[in-house]
């Protein structure tokens, strides 16, 4: 976790990634960008999905329509921090030339979105004229 | 690679085009936080709240359009973690807000 802690320190000292390592091809550096990108995009896609299920499904239950929309914006608030910390992760270890880090954080996010995904079934359903 | 004036595999142009859908990803939120903020009529907080949504728009504009007219270069500069933290600032400011007109 020390690890954990030291990435968060690297978030709001920037410049310190610089300190480390060698400066890697520019190439290696666009694609840890675009696979940031590609996280932030995801995020802003929950995101989105939260706003979506909170003004077009008004005949849903407070209760049911509330949490389904926490569900996806705090999943999308999650997906925004840890691209942050995976970029620098990524950025670090390519400065170092270690391998890259691994993650179980896509099958994390999958879970999410697929429980999200029968609860919305489920309450279409079950549940729809519930008010 | 020092001879190479032009990446053959197109990365800042990949990079561009990737920011830009990013971007486009932002505005069609941002249109949400909008809708949701006015949606109970033109109130004061619905005017403040659309201030702050477009406020959080326009800060993911900048950082994209610095990046966009870097790429330009035959050798565009790394990502700063300024302008990750700028972009990710703005995403979560939206999740946020969302959050917070839910009550």
């Amino acid at each position: 976790m020390s690890g954990f802690v030291r990435g968060l320190r690297l978030w709001f000292a920037p410049e310190r990634i610089r300190e480390e390592g060698d400066t890697p091809d520019y190439r290696f550096s666009l694609a840890n960008e675009r696979t940031f990108l590609a996280w932030i995009r995801t995020a802003l896609a929950l995101i989105g999905g939260g706003f979506a299920v909170d003004q077009f499904l008004p005949s849903l239950a407070w209760g049911v329509r509330a949490g389904l929309a926490l569900g996806l914006l705090a999943a999308g608030v999650l997906c925004a921090l840890r691209a942050v910390n995976h970029w620098v992760r990524c950025e670090r270890a390519m400065r170092r030339g270690e391998d890259l880090p691994v993650s179980r954080f896509p099958a994390l996010i999958a879970l999410v979105v697929a429980v999200v995904a029968v609860a919305m079934v489920v309450v279409v359903l079950f549940g729809w004229e519930g008010r | 690679m020092t001879t190479a004036t032009r990446d053959p595999g197109l990365q800042p142009e990949r990079t561009r085009l990737a920011w830009r859908r990013t971007t486009l990803a932002c505005t069609v939120v941002a249109l949400l936080a909008v809708r949701q903020s006015l949606h109970g009529g033109v109130t004061a907080a619905g005017v403040f709240a659309t201030a702050l949504s477009l406020l959080a728009w326009l800060g993911f504009l900048a950082v994209a359009h610095r990046r966009v007219t870097g790429m330009g270069a035959a050798r565009p500069a790394p990502l700063s973690a300024r302008h990750v933290l700028t972009a990710v600032a703005c995403t979560v400011a939206l999740a946020v807000f969302a959050v917070v007109s839910l009550f």
